[in-house]
């Protein structure tokens, strides 16, 4: 009976541990063929357009009214302390140091995670990607590198924009909805936000951006079992890539606080 | 009887025996097990320069999953497997690069790119092996599709095109380097008798224009017939038969005669 009990207990965690390897190797595989390798620039440009440009709505709306509500109820507990002009600065530190990439993260995952997994799994479910092995072209030249370069460029600057986007829709509510002082909010928002957020924001941007390509392009490749077997990477795909943001989220922020401490030390 | 009625290839195993031989392709010994299913047990066998070899079988019987060794695709539990002296198992994917521009594959569903147009498809192997001019490009894609009788569909997209022309746009795709063997996986099936007499046909032209060795696998007998020089028999994850098509047509073993003839043992069981 222990027996049992063990190895159903160990069957799992064998399983998670094979599965974090794989997706280890293919990141492996990926950065050495990215130094050794001639790049496809086509192939990188479209998953730029795909990655990069096609979620501009989503990162745009999300900043945006992920700003507004939050300066809204950072202004309702602020200003019963008389408190209410620090409002931008706490919308600010809190939307590059946390909000800004981790909601971008979330949006871009089923956004563009979902895409990747469903187009590579459907590939493979299709013998595509055998008939790419047949032509003697390596499937991770091929399908992940190109879309592991575009979203390291893309993830960045989406967060930045998600960030810019914030701030601009708290200003905004701030100044005309809330009547806070524009000239006060501004100087503490000024004061306090310092470059060091802005690096961590992008910082974080570029780890999530490496998590959901690897996590999404490896549920793609091992798709099987037809058209069930792509929806099931598809979800494994969002769920798993949403689930590492966040606690890879909390590691990270641990981490680069030591660095990039917050505030005025 | 369930013994082998004829082998394949003389004994040896080593890279020398095989170039002295001649063989494209020699098979050792090779053993495959998915999950607990043994579905290959110690398969031998040969194929010589310029030789079209047929392999027919049952379906679910292996044929495809030897062919798939071939070329590397799946990797075997034991044996080997020589191409032109050198032997691919234990070879990663960037070793195997090699190997596969030697060997092209017609893929039995085509495996055509659905993302890229019928041009695209045939021109990639080229313009993965470097080759950018697009007046080259397409020249050779015309020539292509010449060949296997489609001109003019370069523009039409894989999902507009029927069973057939797949296949030939895949043999297209997998002929335009000029490899020195041609894997064909099951090229007639779900097509109707006309088109895959002309897919018969478009195998045996394309040997006897280029030269090229073929490995056909079919469950189709008239197809076996048609293009095969030999013809293997693959039973119970081994080869059977080994032979010409006039042998197998002569044999009297009652498994072949069943297979050739479409007959099932089962009794036909009416309920009163």
């Amino acid at each position: 009976m222990f027996v049992r009990f063990f190895s159903a207990l160990g069957r799992p965690i064998l399983r998670f541990i094979q599965y974090l390897g794989e997706v280890v190797l293919l990141a492996a595989e990926t950065f050495m063929s990215i130094f050794t390798r001639k790049l496809r620039w086509k192939l990188f440009l479209n998953q730029v357009v795909e990655v990069g440009l096609l979620s501009q709505l989503v990162v745009v709306i999300t900043g945006g009214f992920t700003g507004a509500v939050f300066a809204a109820q950072t202004f309702f507990q602020f200003n019963k302390l008389g408190m209410g002009s620090a409002t931008g600065a706490v919308v600010s530190v809190a939307i590059l140091r946390e909000l800004g990439p981790v909601l971008t993260a979330l949006m871009v995952a089923g956004r563009v995670g979902a895409a990747m997994s469903a187009e590579i799994g459907t590939m493979k479910v299709t013998e595509q990607i055998d008939a790419l092995r047949a032509l003697a072209v390596h499937p991770t030249d091929y399908l992940v590198v190109p879309r592991a370069l575009a979203m390291m460029v893309s993830m960045p600057l989406l967060v930045a924009e998600c960030a810019a986007v914030g701030i601009a829709a708290s200003y905004f509510i701030a100044i005309f909805l809330l009547e806070i002082n524009g000239t006060y909010y501004m100087a503490n928002m000024v004061k306090w936000t310092l470059s060091r957020d802005i690096i961590m924001a992008v910082s974080k941007a570029f780890c999530f951006g490496i998590l959901i390509v690897f996590i999404s392009c490896h549920k793609g490749l091992t798709a099987r079992e037809g058209a069930v077997g792509v929806g099931r990477a598809t979800t494994e795909a969002v769920v798993n890539s949403s689930l590492a943001v966040l606690i890879c989220n909390f590691f990270l922020t641990m981490t680069l606080n030591i660095i990039y401490p917050a505030g005025y030390q | 009887m369930n013994q082998r009625i004829a082998n394949s290839l003389p004994p040896g195993t080593a890279a020398s025996t095989e170039k002295k031989n001649g063989a494209m392709i020699s098979v050792r010994g090779l053993t495959k097990r998915l999950g607990a299913q043994e579905i290959l047990r110690g398969v031998d066998l040969g194929v010589a320069h310029g030789e079209t070899l047929v392999i027919i079988g049952r379906s679910g019987g292996g044929k495809s999953v030897l062919l798939k060794h071939l070329i590397g695709l799946m990797q075997p539990n034991e044996g080997e497997i020589w191409i032109e002296g050198q032997n691919i198992i234990g070879m990663n994917e960037r070793q195997l690069g090699a190997i596969r521009r030697k060997i092209g594959i017609l893929f039995q569903g085509a495996a055509l790119f659905d993302s890229m147009t019928v041009a695209e498809n045939i021109a990639f192997p080229l313009r993965e092996a470097g080759e950018r001019d697009p007046k080259v490009l397409r020249e050779r894609v015309r020539e292509m599709l010449e060949v296997v009788e489609l001109e003019g569909q370069e523009q039409k997209m894989p999902v507009n095109l029927s069973g057939g022309m797949k296949k030939r746009v895949g043999l297209a795709r997998s002929i335009i380097r000029r490899p020195k063997c041609v894997l064909y996986d099951e090229p007639t099936s779900g097509l109707d008798p006309v088109v895959s007499d002309s897919i018969n046909k478009l195998i045996r032209r394309l040997q006897e224009r280029f030269g090229m060795t073929s490995i056909v696998v079919t469950h189709d007998m008239k197809s076996a017939i048609d293009v095969g020089d030999h013809i293997a028999y693959l039973h119970d994850g081994q080869i059977y038969f080994h032979g010409t098509p006039n042998e197998l047509q002569q044999t009297t073993d009652p498994i072949l005669q069943d297979f050739m003839h479409g007959r099932s043992r089962e009794e036909l069981r009416v309920e009163s």
